[in-house]
């Protein structure tokens, strides 16, 4: 019975240690491929420039549920006025179309768990089928 | 003793929040500093009349639902204690001559009248002096000056960092020659009290500047001054070119003496002070060496990268020692674009001048503005310095555009 109960504790345990091991490597890579393509205009901090950058920290639609948009905006580029949470933005974002779905997907976990962020990690599939949907 | 104790923290809270030394600022010896205004909104250029009552113009209308506030310190003690304002329509630029107070939107510029006590006739009803000037989001902003004559000076920001073909877009092209030159990324000169006017009764006066917020009438010389924004983001789009640390520091932030017709070269140069050379842009087929812009000015001051100069203002007056008299002071907003690394600007500076020239280093004249913990990030910044205006008794006013904060620097003599 111990030996069972032991089994099963140690089973939790390297569930939970992959588990954890994957989302950190995925947060690291998400991470480079912020500090490269991302930080210059949305800073360290995430919390943008005040009326040309928008911030990804604490900004609603980033932690939002429209995974789709972020995946369209990443490729894309952004080229309008955008309104954000009461402030407005200005400068045109450059798009990255040549980054992979894993990079996408391991980009926005970064973005989305970051500084005060807390959200549901993005999977490839969701970015996949973000791509689909056009 | 509990009591006590909160009694005491209570205190020392009030004490650290309301009576904070020279309102946070550093400054140089004999110099003090009041919070005249705070949390008015987001207050770009300022504008003070003869009684010392100041204006500010903000870029978006604030809770209060003004767009330009009325700040007035009845009782002299560095605080202004009436505070109102009117105005439906965010911009940049305030700017009184005589009995005339213009504003501008980003598309337009207006004319108030002033009573014989300085004060707004018609603040509902401006007139029209400029309008339908380009707005194309990046900077948008209109700065405006005028000369002794009464003509005015509109600043027309190039809708674009570089000039390229798409802007800010790995591998895109410059376009040559630049189609927004002809309509923007340069001063337009207007009559200063014609009605309706736009680029048909304007001239283009100068070309070849990316980004103006900054500019100022010398009386000395007689001429205008302006400080440009730099481009940005050399790294981002040619990495094998330009460092992250290189883009940090390149290209410098310049001053400009500009006469008619003149060009500061951009978008095919930029300015490199350490080779002190007009460098041709990457997007023109520059290689970081390449030299430049053979018609273009040369910058009269060359200050470090991206920290992005607000206003211009030469000093006039007699209350702050000789060595600043008719010399530049320039706000300067703090950078974003030396991103990975630390964060410069957000301070006030000075140029000293002699007969209409730079007479020595810049320097730092009030710092501190992005507050104790030097947290130099745009966002997490305290107070991000823009506006200038000088007062009738020689005081120097600096505004904040991110939380609102109008500061009042004086000489104790």
């Amino acid at each position: 019975m111990q030996k069972m109960q032991f089994k099963i504790v140690s089973l939790i345990v390297v569930a939970l240690f992959y588990c954890i091991q994957g989302n950190t490597q995925n947060m690291q890579n998400g991470k480079k491929i912020y500090e490269a393509k991302c930080l210059a205009c949305h800073q360290a901090d995430g919390g943008g420039v005040p009326n040309m950058n928008a911030p990804l920290d604490a900004a609603s639609n980033v932690v939002g549920k429209d995974i789709a948009r972020l995946v369209r905006i990443i490729r894309n580029g952004y080229n309008e006025r955008i309104a954000l949470d009461g402030f407005y933005y200005s400068n045109a974002m450059t798009a990255s179309p040549d980054l992979k779905d894993n990079e996408i997907a391991d980009l926005l976990t970064y973005i989305r768990n970051s500084w005060s962020n807390k959200a549901s990690a993005v999977t490839i599939a969701q970015v996949q089928a973000a791509k689909k949907k056009k | 003793m509990y009591k006590l104790s909160n009694l005491l923290l209570a205190f020392v809270l009030a004490f650290s929040a309301n009576a904070q030394e020279n309102a946070g600022l550093r400054l140089p010896t004999g110099f003090s500093a009041t919070l005249f205004a705070d949390q008015i909104g987001t207050a770009r250029h300022i504008a003070i009349n003869d009684k010392g009552v100041l204006f500010a113009k903000l870029n978006s209308v604030n809770k209060a639902g003004q767009s330009i506030v009325r700040m007035e310190d009845a009782n002299g003690d560095g605080i202004a204690e009436k505070i109102s304002g009117w105005g439906k329509y965010g911009g940049t630029g305030i700017y009184i001559k005589g009995s005339q107070l213009y504003a501008s939107s980003d598309d337009a510029v207006y004319l108030y009248q002033l009573d014989a006590n300085g004060e707004v006739t018609n603040p509902t009803a401006p007139k029209t002096i400029i309008q339908n000037l380009h707005s194309r989001r990046q900077h948008a902003s209109k700065s405006i000056t005028l000369d002794p004559q009464g003509n005015i000076y509109v600043n027309i920001g190039a809708y674009s960092n570089a000039c390229q073909e798409k802007d800010r877009t790995v591998g895109s092209k410059g376009m040559m020659p630049c189609p927004i030159l002809d309509s923007a990324g340069g001063i337009w000169k207007f009559d200063g009290k014609k009605e309706n006017q736009s680029y048909a009764e304007g001239k283009r006066y100068a070309t070849g500047l990316r980004n103006v917020i900054g500019l100022d009438w010398n009386n000395q010389t007689n001429s205008l001054f302006v400080t440009q924004h730099g481009r940005d983001q050399l790294n981002t789009f040619y990495p094998t070119m330009y460092t992250d640390a290189q883009n940090a520091d390149l290209p410098a932030e310049t001053m400009y003496e500009m006469k008619e017709g003149d060009d500061a070269g951009w978008p095919y140069v930029y300015y490199d002070p350490f080779q002190k050379k007009k460098i041709l842009s990457p997007e023109y087929g520059g290689d970081g060496k390449l030299e430049g812009g053979k018609n273009a000015l040369d910058p009269l001051v060359a200050f470090p990268a991206h920290m992005a100069p607000m206003s211009l203002l030469f000093y006039k007056g007699n209350q702050f020692p000789a060595k600043y008299k008719e010399g530049a002071f320039i706000t300067f907003h703090g950078s974003w674009n030396r991103a990975p690394l630390p964060q410069e600007g957000y301070f006030v500076a000075f140029v000293p001048f002699k007969n209409g020239k730079p007479a020595g280093e810049w320097e730092i004249f009030a710092n501190g503005f992005a507050g104790p913990d030097n947290n130099k990030s745009p966002r997490g910044a305290k107070a991000r310095p823009c506006g200038l205006a000088e007062g009738p008794d020689g005081s120097l006013y600096v505004s904040d555009d991110s939380k609102g904060a109008i500061f009042k620097i004086s000489f104790n003599k």
